[in-house]
């Protein structure tokens, strides 16, 4: 336990004594949680338990963690066929909450928590907290949104259980942000990087001095971002600004989150194992290779994910960090496996925007999905060429048409998009193929 | 006494209608009357031209976004009253004017106002029986 005293004061929350377990140790308690994990899985989860058989293994088969590359991976679309409830593994009456997440095509993805599983995920936020320099006393603003997004509950438990002050502003109405901030004395804020941008842009218009308010933390993410939005918002505000990770379908935010260090973000392994592995062929890849991430939760009782493809791309960095946590690092997440966009923190597929077309029209046009950043805010357009099947001279039914296409995909997507209808062959083709995602957000 | 229209789909930014106008004057085509109705984002500009089926072709071959739509030509006297005597016409037959502008030509003493009907062959009926005069194409063309 000598290095938690090696490290900062600030990071001695009592919550984060595993964040320094011994490397033996902490493979010992992983290789008991994965085994208990994948028993429960098995035993709870139809879906599981016949991948399991049509490859021949039991969960005795797991007998170290090298034995976890044996075990079928889950995808995203597992959890969309299972709706609501196919993949629980505890009975309802232990099921304390159930979160959702938007943006698929009709059903959202449900994810399930006991007891256990909401104390795990307010500790390991905890530890996320404490790692970057929180502690008892602080205020923290959380402005992800309230509901059925893990964003705002998942952060306020954990600010809560840190035995901090928590503002749940929740997300929007950046003018009163701006108001709680100041006359609140907020310390710490919680909410995506961009709406962090578009505060500070619209502190300054309301003549705030973001550099003088209490602020000193931003905790950010449910979207990638980059050094230079870091180095923009430091030097706008006088934050220290820390990268967190986290998807619902694992816990939701805080399955890992930078240090003080800001070398990577720790994943909390005792609890979420995260393996690399090749997109295309599924095999495993060593520390220090770029590859899609893929994590496997070693606590949870509600819904266990055993090997879960986040789609997401990252390296396991190799090494230990500076801040003496045993506990490994990815690399900050820049792009994902698939064509998933990030909007608002919703998942937009641009397959769904096809389909709602498709849907709409019964035909396909050809059409582009434009992305752009508006006062911190990521805004799509969908561009759709008008084909002469969908004209008409009539402007009203034109403004008709228009409005249908819009609907239909505010529908599908669950956030609001501007379509725009464009004359013929304007979208722009590359060997016969349009661009389908032109991204204009500058990261 | 129908007339083909040529109906073009055009996003409401400059020079969005210079491409075709340029394209029809290169072919030889004269348009003869041109009506464009709008909104913020986009117009559909309705054309009559010289030859129809020409500026169809050209156009389509160019990926524009075109409808070749039937309209009528009626002759109205140039007096107060003369549309109100038309529109009368019609009145409680369920013909729906769908729009309707005005021919940039009199023909003698008449003004022609271009109509789109929901029902043109109805309309084409109704306002015969009432005495009214409609213009076919080449009379149109020629004026």
């Amino acid at each position: 336990m000598n290095s938690i005293l090696e490290s900062s004061a600030t990071d001695c929350h009592p919550a984060s004594v595993p964040d320094y377990t011994p490397v033996a140790q902490l493979h010992d308690l992983q290789l008991q949680r994965l085994r208990a994990v994948v028993t429960r899985a098995w035993q709870q989860v139809k879906l599981f338990r016949s991948r399991m058989d049509e490859l021949g293994i039991t969960p005795q088969d797991i007998r170290s963690l090298d034995d976890i590359a044996r075990l079928p991976f889950t995808v995203k679309s597992d959890l969309r066929d299972n709706y609501p409830f196919g993949l629980f593994a505890s009975s309802m009456k232990d099921v304390v909450r159930l979160h959702a997440s938007s943006g698929t095509t009709g059903k959202p993805i449900v994810v399930a928590y006991t007891k256990e599983d909401v104390d795990v995920w307010s500790s390991v936020l905890v530890r996320c907290l404490a790692g970057c320099g929180l502690h008892r006393g602080d205020i923290i603003q959380v402005a992800y949104g309230y509901g059925l997004f893990t964003g705002g509950l998942g952060a306020h438990y954990g600010a809560e259980a840190l035995g901090a002050t928590v503002v749940p502003a929740s997300g929007g109405h950046a003018d009163r942000q701006i108001m709680l901030m100041k006359d609140f004395g907020v310390t710490a804020m919680c909410c995506t990087p961009t709406y962090f941008l578009h505060l500070i842009d619209r502190a300054a218009e309301l003549g705030v001095d973001m550099k003088k308010l209490p602020l000193r933390v931003g905790v950010f993410g449910a979207e990638p971002w980059t050094e230079s939005i870091r180095r923009h918002i430091e030097s706008q505000s006088s934050i220290e600004a820390f990268d967190i990770y986290g998807l619902s379908e694992i816990i939701g935010p805080g399955v890992g989150c930078e240090c003080s260090r800001h070398q990577g973000l720790h994943i909390f392994e005792d609890h979420f194992y995260p393996e690399i592995i090749d997109p295309e062929t599924g095999a495993p890849l060593p520390d220090g290779c770029e590859g899609e991430l893929v994590l496997t939760t070693l606590s949870k009782q509600a819904m266990p994910m055993i090997r879960y493809r986040t789609r997401d791309i990252t390296t396991i960095l190799p090494g230990r960090c500076e801040c003496g946590r045993t506990l490994r690092r990815i690399g900050r997440i820049g792009r994902r496996s698939d064509d998933m966009l990030i909007i608002r923190g919703v998942n937009v597929f641009p397959s769904q925007i096809e389909t709602a077309l498709l849907q709409t029209e019964g035909t396909l046009p050809h059409y582009q999905i434009i992305l752009t950043r508006a006062q911190g805010l990521d805004q799509l357009e969908v561009q759709v060429e008008v084909t002469p099947q969908m004209f008409n001279d009539k402007i009203g039914a034109m403004q008709e048409l228009h409005q249908k296409l819009q609907g239909a995909l505010d529908r599908v997507l669950g956030i609001r998009v501007r379509v725009s209808l464009v004359e013929g062959h304007t979208i722009e083709r590359s060997e016969g193929k349009a661009k389908r995602v032109i991204d204009r957000r500058a990261l | 006494m129908k007339i083909q229209q040529i109906s073009l789909f055009a996003e409401n930014k400059p020079g969005h209608i210079a491409a075709p106008s340029r394209l029809l004057a290169q072919e030889g085509i004269d348009i003869r009357a041109l009506f464009l109705a709008d909104n913020q984002e986009y117009g559909i500009l309705r054309m009559i031209v010289s030859d129809w089926q020409k500026a169809a072709a050209v156009l389509q071959a160019q990926g524009f976004v075109i409808k070749v739509t039937e309209v009528l030509a009626v002759e109205v006297p140039d007096r107060p009253g003369g549309l109100a005597d038309i529109l009368g016409a019609l009145h409680g037959t369920g013909i729906n004017i769908e729009y309707m502008y005005a021919f940039p030509y009199l023909r003698g003493d008449q003004a022609i106002l271009i109509f789109r009907f929901n029902d043109p062959d109805a309309a084409i009926a109704q306002l015969q029986t009432a005495g009214i005069n409609l213009l076919a194409s080449e009379e149109l063309l020629n004026i």
